[in-house]
């Protein structure tokens, strides 16, 4: 595999510092990108808002043709080449876009399923003839798309599934027996990519149509939230599947399978983040406008650092998609594929695999947050259906749950560090060795006085990855290729690693964006108002794991490593949320937010 | 035939507007800007005149400096063939607009104007009707209804007024200002946005026109509207007319 610059290589954050100037910022967005932006934003008001009730009933007919609209407009087919009739856009365009689509209810869900894990496995692993005959139809929303990997036996272990292919006689079908569960989009899709088990061994993609014999849809699930999404189960009766809608190559499936899963993580990470400045938005608002003691709440100040801290949390998770969205971009273009599959696949959709679960942990946990606070800030009033509070918090919750679980993502992102390790693909030992020398002679870390106000978080930020790599080293030291069985550890590493990529991002960007925008004291103050909280957080982390692995004076001389990185001299939070929340008031969003001085 | 269609680029109307604290302006920092939504009517207009007749060309015009492109490129995008951009640094009022209007009609001799019958930042309602008399001629105001006949010779219009819908015909060329509910503008598509990079947009100066458009109106000073107090909930309707009669004033 060709060497990419290290920016553009998977999980190096950790290893090198990335120039400003090398990440991509929201702030950079053309005209173009957020005309169409504004486009997904204006239709989502007047066609989903508008008709919301009916839709999170499930009105007949009508998603579907909400749906359609949507595909005239160009939204359903962003990712798609131009000559399948999409609009080959790049993803830091189409992240915009999706972060409107999924700002309100099951919508998002319906476009999420049907353009990322619906429509790619197709567009990446298809043959010229299967593309030719699905994707145009996909791309223009005129079909619908699903995705089938999951069933009521296997979730989190997906490919201990158990629907089974077998070749008919003649050679020219494949019949398909099992029952999937879970599909999203299933009562209206006219296109599963299914996985079955050739000869109940070989996980395998197929392309199955509707109208194939053999194919029916369960009854609807009862669902906490994203009640105007459909979600069925797919019975397959010797499904009848010609043997050219085989995707891909016979028992090639978990390939396919898991590298659409990381876009769809990536995806699902802008989308919970649409939600959730949609959800800060309508907090604001009726922090405002809700008068207590004869004040607006939003005077009061647990509720600014509310506000506040949501604002901040946002800002770091968009910071992290943008410049993810980028960088994949940046890879895609490199034309670079995996050769390991036939038929080969861009490079781009397994680079950033772990960059793609950071996001969506750390993005549905920020959403889930957001919601969680909305609907506080709203009292009581927030406890019943009169308000968007409550069917926001049901919604936002699913995003924990599919496109794999948050604990199956933070199993993943050491997990993978360490595959990678292993294949020569990611120079971990090397840094875990030098950083771990380097710990032990204690020479004065890294000085960052006289640098200006973001100098310190970057300095800290130079610390905790030292961390990250300095914890990794003790845990494996211990428990070798017998870590992967020490969850709580993996998981502790995890999150530390999540806030490095999400506060570096936020750091790169206020940096970035102070020569360009007006916006220089609002994005300081938000990056800085991550970093001052997730220095602790990372702290707490790193002690927990290490408690878990040494003991005695082992463990107090390493804990002690733990304290001289992550020294920092706490910012004065209360005074920079109240800032935060008093601006937020005055503009009114978060996206005025960012963009005001 | 030809359609010239103005362009304003206005403020957001889903933005918060803040005044200024000096109240020289309003506070720009952090505000979306928009087409002026009478103005997408107009054009709303013109593009299904184009889908009834077929072939004709649609001219978008704004008046302002290069971020005006911006709501060119939405006029474009909308379906608009060519876009011109009047540049000046100066802010215009409606006298002015409508010369310098005047100037890019005799430039572009278009069949007629479409317009928005206000801009929603000043609500000043006047640059239409000053361009038809500078241009000397005629002009239907507040359109909701509007109708091509005679051969696309006239224009029949409907008229909103405080006494209900005004049916007025008028000679083309004319001046036809939009009201709201003439249409509902169509979305900027994904495609019309990609497509409108390969249209014409051209920029002029406003000196090589040749018209002095010196504002003759001043802002002195902008004020946020008074908050509105709470109101009073009354029991009976006897009480309501005491109210209306002794604290109102206004039976
Ligand atoms: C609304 C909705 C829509 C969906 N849409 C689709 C779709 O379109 N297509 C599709 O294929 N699937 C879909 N899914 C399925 C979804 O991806 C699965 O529900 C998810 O992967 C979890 O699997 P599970 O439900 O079997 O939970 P389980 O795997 O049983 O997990 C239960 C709990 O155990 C934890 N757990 C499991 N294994 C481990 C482990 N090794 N270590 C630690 N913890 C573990 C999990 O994190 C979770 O907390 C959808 C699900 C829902 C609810």
């Amino acid at each position: 595999m060709k060497e990419l610059p290290a920016h553009l290589t998977g999980g190096n954050f950790l290893l090198t510092e990335t120039d400003p100037g090398l990440v991509f910022t929201p702030e950079e967005l053309s005209a173009e990108q957020r005309l169409m932006a504004a486009t997904a934003e204006k239709f989502m008001e007047k066609e989903i808002l508008a008709n919301l009730d009916a839709l999170e009933h499930q009105a007949d007919g009508l998603m579907p043709k909400l749906f359609r609209k949507a595909g005239e407009l160009g939204l359903l087919g962003m990712g798609v080449p131009a000559e399948y009739d999409g609009l080959g856009l790049d993803r830091a365009t189409t992240v915009g876009v999706e972060e409107q689509l999924t700002r309100l209810g099951g919508f998002g869900v319906t476009c999420g399923a049907h353009c990322g894990i619906g429509t790619q496995p197709l567009q990446y692993f298809g043959t010229e003839a299967q593309k030719k005959k699905y994707l145009g139809k996909l791309a223009t929303g005129e079909w619908i798309g699903a995705y089938a990997l999951s069933e009521a036996g296997s979730g989190s272990d997906a490919l201990g599934l158990r629907t089974k292919a077998t070749l008919s006689p003649d050679g020219k079908h494949y019949l398909l027996n099992g029952t999937k569960m879970w599909i999203s989009n299933a009562a209206w899709a006219d296109l599963f990519t299914i996985f079955a088990k050739v000869d109940g061994q070989q996980v395998t993609a197929f392309l199955v149509e509707k109208t194939f014999p053999g194919v029916s849809t369960g009854k609807e699930e009862h669902k906490l939230g994203i009640k105007s999404s459909s979600t069925r189960r797919v019975i397959l009766e010797d499904a009848q599947v010609p043997v050219e809608n085989l995707l891909g190559e016979v028992g090639k499936g978990a390939y396919i399978a898991f590298n659409i899963l990381n876009l769809g993580r990536y995806k699902l990470g802008a989308g919970a983040i649409g939600a959730a400045k949609e959800s800060l938005k309508v907090a604001t608002r009726y922090a405002q406008e809700r008068q207590q003691f004869g004040r607006p709440i939003a005077s009061f100040g647990l509720i600014q650092q509310k506000l506040a801290q949501m604002a901040i949390n946002i800002f770091a998770a968009e910071s992290a998609i943008y410049r993810t969205a980028a960088n994949m971009d940046a890879v895609a273009a490199t034309g670079e594929m995996m050769d390991s599959t036939n038929p080969p696949f861009p490079r781009a959709l397994d680079e950033f695999a772990l960059e793609c679960s950071v996001l969506k942990v750390a993005c549905s946990e920020i959403l889930d947050d957001v919601a969680d606070e909305t609907l506080q800030i709203h009292g009581g009033y927030g406890y019943t259906e009169e308000f968007s509070a409550a069917r926001t918090c049901r919604d936002s919750r699913i995003n924990r749950i599919f496109e794999g679980t948050n604990e199956i993502n933070r199993l993943f992102i050491p997990g993978l560090l360490m595959r990678r390790a292993q294949r020569g693909r990611f120079p971990l030992v090397a840094a875990i060795t030098k950083v771990t020398k380097e710990l032990l002679d204690p020479a004065p870390l890294e000085d960052s006085s006289g640098g200006d106000e973001l100098a310190p978080a970057q300095a800290l930020l130079v610390n905790a990855k030292k961390l990250a790599l300095f914890v990794s080293g003790v845990a494996f030291q211990k428990f070798g290729e017998k870590l992967a069985d020490e969850q709580e550890v993996v998981g502790h590493l995890s999150d530390i690693i999540i806030d490095i990529y999400l506060g570096e991002s936020a750091v790169l960007r206020a940096r970035k964006g102070r020569k360009s925008a007006g916006s220089a004291a609002a994005l300081s103050d938000l990056a800085l108002g991550f970093v001052n909280d997730a220095v602790g957080r990372m702290e707490l982390h790193a002690r927990h794991a290490l408690a878990a692995v040494s003991q005695g004076d082992e463990l107090r001389a390493q804990l002690g490593i733990v304290r001289r990185l992550m020294r920092w001299t706490p910012l004065n939070g209360v005074a920079l949320q109240r800032r935060l929340a008093k601006r937020l008031c005055e503009v009114g969003s978060y996206p005025a937010l960012v963009a005001s001085k | 035939m030809k359609i010239l269609v103005p362009l304003k680029r206005v403020p957001d109307p889903d933005t918060k507007i803040r005044i200024q604290s000096d109240g020289s302006g309003i506070d720009l920092d952090g505000v979306k800007f928009a087409v002026n939504p009478f103005d997408a009517i107009a054009l709303e207009e013109a593009l299904r005149i184009e889908e009834k007749l077929g072939e004709i060309e649609i001219v978008v015009v704004s008046i302002g400096g290069d971020e005006c492109v911006e709501q060119l490129r939405v006029g474009l995008a909308m379906g608009a063939d060519r876009a011109v951009l009047v540049k000046t640094s100066e802010s215009s009022d409606s006298l002015a607009i409508a010369k310098i209007l005047a100037a890019v009609y005799q430039r572009e001799q278009p069949d007629f104007v479409l317009m928005g019958k206000q801009a929603i930042d000043d609500d000043s309602n006047q640059a239409g009707q000053m361009l038809a008399a500078l241009l000397g001629v005629g002009q239907a105001t507040f359109v909701s209804k509007l109708e091509l006949i005679e051969n696309n010779t006239k224009a029949r219009c409907g008229r909103e007024t405080d006494a209900g819908i005004e049916t007025v015909t008028v000679k083309l060329p004319a001046i036809l200002t939009t009201d709201l509910r003439l249409n509902e503008p169509r979305y900027v598509s994904l495609p019309g946005i990609m497509k409108a990079k390969k249209k014409p947009l051209e920029e002029i100066e406003l000196a090589s026109l040749g018209v002095a458009a010196v504002s003759r109106t001043k802002v002195l000073k902008l004020e946020a509207p008074p908050k509105r107090k709470a109101g009073v909930r009354v029991k009976t309707v006897d009480e309501l007319v005491d109210k209306l009669k002794h604290d109102a004033k206004v039976i």
